[in-house]
């Protein structure tokens, strides 16, 4: 209950006047920054640093993590709206939450998404404010062999039941895998894949890649029915939001794995919002009744992608907090603040400044009760948005996000590497080959190459190591499963027709 | 679209043959300590290739797939090169003369073209957009966008 005392002592600091307006602020920046695709949370976060350091340290933490909140809820309403994912943990979202806004639902899509991030949000800053040493520790236990599990469900429960031709979703994965792998070995620090060209030096950015394959290749798709965006939609009214809440209890479950998932996704260090992402959809899908109609525009897809991607959000503080790790990109840059404001993160941090941490906590569920009430009541401007005509939307969008990917590496050929992927993006849709392994690959591929790899060097070779190491062969033998399952699918007619064909005539 | 599939597949199946040879010149076995640079791109691109070939043989040996569907449909392509071409102009546009300029000139250019507003509208939407997007990236973010022959007029 000492706990309790403490977060209300946070409270107390972090309604004070000025930390509410900079919370305020950095919930709005945040959610621009969320909106723009490819200038994201983690470098908006990172330019504005050096903005906190006249503020006291305090206040600093809150207004960069009021950036990072406004980022997880702002995303998502580009990639629903436009098939744009404005950060990486988006990407996702743009599976189902698109669809809906093309069904004429994008303002429920987008109240899915906000309120199921909230609850989720919520949930998580409990477990954070009450469990926040125990769960550090548990983090700790996570090894390579670990990490390369959990990468291999995530990535399973995709090619296991993705809709189509399982030959596409592999090669889709594959590739994507290998664009990961261009640029320097992480391991050794050898160029590989680059063939000799200099650009290629620092790899396929992934903010790049899917704002090329995802944005720009929708629009040449959008391009071929009729030169409009469809998806005209009302508002968000009492009832809507009403509506909304009552659809996520019924589907709490999926809610609640997502959170869950996403939490612990976010604590592990160096993995964040983004692969959280994808393997609470992916779970998702698993697990739903419907799985065919993932993608579709099923409000599961949303509520588990968006519930995890802030849950992950508030998880990879955790571990910052409580051991100086960060448990994400953003989370790093937050902790080089952290150092230059004097603090030392890690379990005296707690004792030494109880207002830091508590004022942090508190502001977590300040920053997030702010940001859905900007979110719900912006909607309706934000589907307004969609009624502009397309002469002039259409090449804003090709604009903006030709400034995300200009920025993310301060070159042209960046942008010349999106449109390269809007076309290959159109070219796999028409193909039906899925884009989503592909960005499942990217985003993963050098986690889990250096997972692996670390894993074969402790175990000298051995693939056994993945199955002797309880958490790891758990998930290695249900990610074979999924893996071998579409086999098997395409095999039970031959199978049943050698089994079950009565014998006898001849 | 048997010709695109067919086409897409042994384009991907080039590149594994790409990925193969390097994984080669890196080494794909076991290094000093641990499995070599080329290791994991190998069974990549192995894996690549082998669904490539599945690919076209499953085309090859059944002339029934995909009968009669169109990779584009034939009066699709004039709208979707409609939108298309301006972009890639756009972008070569912005090498020269920046982002700003590129910008106003490919907004103004599509609004007329294709959305056939006014010229005041225009004028209007694409000098707004241009301008605003200045004090955005310049001024505030302090994100520098590329500026062409320009860069030493209007660049900080």
């Amino acid at each position: 209950m000492e706990s309790l005392a403490n977060l209300w002592m946070g409270f107390g600091v972090a309604l004070s006047p000025y930390n509410l307006i900079i919370g305020s602020v950095g919930v709005f920046l945040g959610i621009i920054i969320g909106i723009l695709p490819g200038l994201g949370g983690t470098s908006g976060v990172a330019i504005l640093l050096p903005l906190t350091f006249v503020m006291s340290p305090t206040s600093a933490i809150i207004f960069l993590t009021s950036i990072y909140w406004g980022a997880l809820f702002g995303g998502v309403i580009t990639s629903i709206l436009f098939n744009i994912p404005g950060e990486p943990w988006s990407v996702a979202a743009t599976f189902d939450g698109y669809p809906m806004a093309k069904q004429g639902r994008a303002g429920y899509a987008l109240s899915v998404a906000f309120i199921g991030g909230f609850f989720a949000s919520l949930l998580s800053m409990i477990l954070f404010s009450f469990f926040a040493p125990a769960l550090a520790e548990v983090a700790l236990k996570f090894g390579p062999p670990e990490y390369f599990a959990v990468m291999l469900l995530a990535f399973s429960t995709f090619v296991g039941l993705g809709g189509g031709s399982a030959i596409k979703n592999l090669m889709s994965a594959l590739i994507g895998f290998l664009l990961a792998s261009v640029g320097l070995d992480i391991v050794t620090g050898t160029p590989r894949l680059i063939f000799d060209s200099i650009a290629l030096l620092s790899g396929f950015n992934f903010v790049t890649v899917c704002i090329g394959l995802f944005g720009i290749g929708e629009i040449l798709l959008s391009a071929e029915e009729s030169l409009e965006f469809k998806g005209e939609q009302g508002k968000i009214g009492i009832r809507d939001v009403i509506t909304t809440v009552v659809d996520i209890f019924r589907n709490w479950m999926t809610w609640l794995t997502g959170t869950v998932l996403g939490f612990w996704v976010g604590v592990l260090p160096g993995t964040g919002a983004t692969p959280a992402s994808f393997m609470a959809y992916g779970v998702a899908k698993q697990y739903s009744r419907y799985p065919e109609k993932f993608g579709t525009g099923v409000m599961e897809g949303v509520l588990s992608t968006q519930s995890a991607a802030q849950a992950a959000g508030i998880g990879s503080l955790l571990p910052l907090v409580t051991l100086g790790v960060p448990g994400s990109p953003t989370a790093a840059v937050m902790l080089g603040g952290l150092y230059i404001w004097g603090l030392q993160p890690g379990p005296m941090l707690f004792i030494e400044k109880p207002d830091f941490v508590w004022g942090l906590i508190a502001s977590m569920y300040i920053g997030n009760i702010i940001g859905l009430l900007m979110c719900l009541l912006l909607v309706p401007f934000f589907t307004i948005i969609l009624r502009i005509p397309y002469a002039i939307l259409a090449p804003v969008i090709v604009l903006v996000s030709s400034v995300g990917a200009y920025a993310v590496n301060n070159r042209m050929f960046d942008v010349w590497l999106m449109l390269f992927f809007g076309v290959v993006g159109y070219a796999f849709k028409k193909l039906q080959i899925p884009l989503a392994p592909l960005a499942i690959g990217l985003v993963l591929g050098d986690m889990t190459e250096t997972a692996l790899r670390q894993s074969l060097i402790m175990s000298k070779g051995s693939l056994a190591i993945f199955f002797t190491r309880p958490i790891a062969a758990t998930c290695t033998v249900i990610s074979l499963f999924l893996f071998i399952f579409p086999s098997l699918r395409l095999a039970m007619p031959w199978i049943k027709n050698r089994l079950w064909t009565p014998q006898g005539g001849g | 679209m048997r010709k695109a599939e067919i086409l897409t597949s042994i384009i991907l199946l080039v590149i594994s043959a790409l990925v193969i040879y390097e994984a080669s010149r890196l080494g794909f076995g076991w290094g000093l300590a641990g499995p070599q640079p080329g290791f994991f791109i190998f069974w990549l691109g192995l894996g690549l290739g082998i669904c490539c070939v599945v690919t076209v043989l499953q085309l090859l040996l059944d002339r029934t797939i995909l009968q009669g569907h169109d990779f584009i449909a034939k009066q699709s392509l004039p709208t979707v090169l409609a939108v298309f071409l301006p972009m890639v102009g756009a972008i070569l546009l912005m090498e020269f003369v920046g982002f700003y300029i590129a910008s106003a000139v490919y907004l103004a250019f599509f609004m007329r073209w294709v959305g056939r507003f006014s010229w005041g509208m225009v004028l209007l939407v694409a000098f707004f957009f241009a301008f605003s997007h200045y004090l955005l990236f310049e001024k505030w973010f302090l994100v520098p966008l590329p500026k062409g022959f320009l860069e030493p007029y209007i660049g900080f």
